[in-house]
């Protein structure tokens, strides 16, 4: 199946000059494995592609059920250079969560994966 | 009871700032909501020093952070009377002048008795630059390699963020307000927790957890419920938010609480969004006191609104000290216009279009413009994906020179555009936009042995 990192993660980006670094944070611990194995630096790079002119690096931190990214060159030079609205990075967190991976269905399914329709309270829309 | 209410003795440092312009009423919530032992208030971000340096040149007497005497004001009874002790990075590049408005706050409400200022020195390497770059310190930038010199004539302002050890000292000499000019925002939490607890200057560990915790609240309510994505339509009270306060163990353990009757939330996932906050390689997150690893940091709910950190690792630090630099790097300025449906974005696109053939025809070349389509892709670019059929879109438009008056010429091409361009404009109130200077941070690294920090108590 496909998820959306929205259905499964929160994040929070900030900066180090020209860099944005986004930690993608799992829901739910049990879905940390997940993240890990499907958001892969090559899945990040590839989302990012149009958005950064540089590498991307990528940490983990299964202590805190997180990846962090770095990514370079994202902030039209960084900090008071930048002529961007978000020259501090501040919502490439939320870029990150419209990433989808593939999971295998008995995968998900084995850690409770929510489908689209069963998303936290946030990520839903007031009509859902 | 909550598995930290061991009984063991404990110390608090609260957060009352996380940046010069945060709220003003936090530092009086925080000594009046309840018994704190240190409150703790960050001014200093990565270009502050340049502007505090600009005042300075204008005003010998100036070049710190004006938001401080007020804050100082409105927790004086507290430091006076209660003994809860105030350590600030708010002296940006004049500490000593900082101290002195400081003194007249107090003796204008009768309690400078009360009141001994430690003052921290010796940061500030801007009168040294030369020297530093004859002596082989080439203070080349962190992230392009390039040494100082290539922008040695437009440095503004030059200091070594310097660590625990100079605050320790203040408070050893029983300071009750310590004002330190670049000093690491992680030091103005370790420096209390290292002193109360008398860690070694070699335990790694403590050193590394001290780190953490200030990490954990030197951006204020970014851990207790402000600026949180998780869960963040049932958080409460944000009107009345919380900030966060450090209970300190001996054992390097700490729980990140908040005042009763206070809103937002501090929780696992609020705490862990603040931990990933502007992180580097977690692995080595390098202080001048030690470098802690953020892999090691175990996360626990501890009760309402009660977090507990624990287990960290820390090892020794690096023989460098990091070095904020701050130069003049041209001028740049931003304009704006509102379309409204229908056709918002196609309106908004041919204003740019229209916008950058007048500034060709004109000769206007900048070092860089940028065009942005507020409601349609500023923030997520084409990640966004196409719009659909917004009822307004902003234009924005932004350029970068070295050339002032061809920059000031860009804001008289904005206007125009409301009569001589497409339709269904509006937005343009804040008249034409203004020119600023940028100026620009120059990260470098320096030896240790070059920065010699000094310790006053007025």
């Amino acid at each position: 199946m496909n998820v959306r990192l929205l259905d499964i993660a929160h994040a929070r980006s900030g900066d180090k000059g020209d860099t944005a670094n986004v930690g993608l944070i799992a829901l739910e611990p049990r879905w940390y494995p997940i993240i890990q194995r499907y958001v892969t630096l090559e899945r990040v790079q590839e989302h990012f592609r149009d958005v950064i002119t540089g590498p991307v690096e990528r940490f983990e931190l299964p202590n805190l059920k997180a990846l962090n990214f770095l990514l370079h060159g994202a902030l039209d030079g960084g900090g008071t250079l930048s002529l961007k609205t978000d020259a501090q990075g501040k919502v490439f967190s939320t870029a990150m969560l419209r990433m989808e991976i593939e999971v295998p269905d008995d995968e998900a399914k084995n850690v409770g994966m929510p489908g689209a329709k069963q998303r936290p309270a946030y990520a839903r829309s007031p009509k859902e | 009871m909550s598995k930290r209410d061991t009984g063991d003795r404990v110390v608090r440092v609260a957060s009352g700032q996380g940046f010069w312009g945060d709220w003003l009423e936090a530092p009086k919530r925080q000594v009046e909501g309840g018994d704190v032992d240190y409150l703790m208030l960050d001014y200093l971000a990565e270009v502050t020093m340049s502007i505090l340096q600009k005042q300075k040149e204008r005003d010998p007497n100036m070049g710190y952070a004006r938001d401080f005497v007020g804050a100082i004001e409105s927790v004086l009874p507290a430091v006076a009377t209660r003994g809860v002790r105030v350590i600030a990075n708010a002296g940006g590049v004049n500490p000593p002048a900082c101290a002195a408005a400081i003194r007249a706050v107090a003796q204008k409400h009768g309690v400078s008795d009360a009141i001994r200022i430690g003052v921290v020195t010796g940061d500030d390497l801007l009168p040294r630059i030369d020297e530093l770059i004859a002596g082989g310190h080439a203070l080349a930038n962190m992230e392009t390699g390039e040494p100082l010199s290539t922008v040695r004539d437009r440095v503004l302002s030059a200091n070594a963020y310097i660590g625990s050890t100079p605050i320790i000292e203040a408070l050893q000499r029983n300071a009750n307000i310590v004002i330190t000019g670049r000093s690491t925002d992680t030091a103005l939490t370790m420096a209390p927790l290292r002193h109360e607890f008398r860690w070694a200057d070699d335990d790694w560990d403590k050193l590394a957890a001290g780190i953490v915790a200030g990490h954990t609240i030197e951006c204020g309510a970014q851990c207790s419920g402000g600026n949180c994505l998780y869960d963040w339509q049932t958080i409460p009270d944000l009107a009345n938010v919380g900030y966060p306060i450090v209970e300190g163990h001996a054992d390097g353990s700490f729980v990140i609480y908040k005042h009763p009757n206070t809103g937002g939330r501090i929780s696992v996932p609020s705490v862990t969004e603040q931990l990933v906050y502007e992180m580097g390689d977690p692995n080595s997150y390098i202080t001048p006191d030690v470098i802690a690893d953020f892999t090691s940091i175990q996360v626990e709910a501890a009760g309402e609104n009660r977090v507990w950190l624990f287990g960290i690792k820390g090892r020794p630090p690096t023989d460098k000290l990091k070095v904020s630099i701050a130069y003049r790097a041209g001028y740049k300025a931003v304009g704006t216009l509102v379309y409204s449906w229908p056709d918002a974005y196609e309106k908004a696109q041919l204003a740019d279009r229209v916008l950058r053939e007048r500034l060709d025809r004109l000769g206007l070349q900048f070092d860089h413009v940028l065009t942005e389509f507020v409601g349609v892709s500023a923030t997520h670019g084409p990640l966004a994906g196409p719009p659909h059929d917004p009822p307004e879109v902003q234009f924005r438009i932004g350029v970068r020179g070295t050339d002032k008056a061809k920059l000031e010429r860009f804001t008289r091409e904005i206007a125009p555009l409301v009569l001589n361009g497409p339709p269904s404009v509006t937005g343009f109130a804040g008249g034409r936009p203004k020119v600023e200077e940028i100026v620009a941070y120059w990260p470098a690294l320096v030896d240790k042995t070059v920065v010699q920090t000094k310790v006053e108590v007025v």
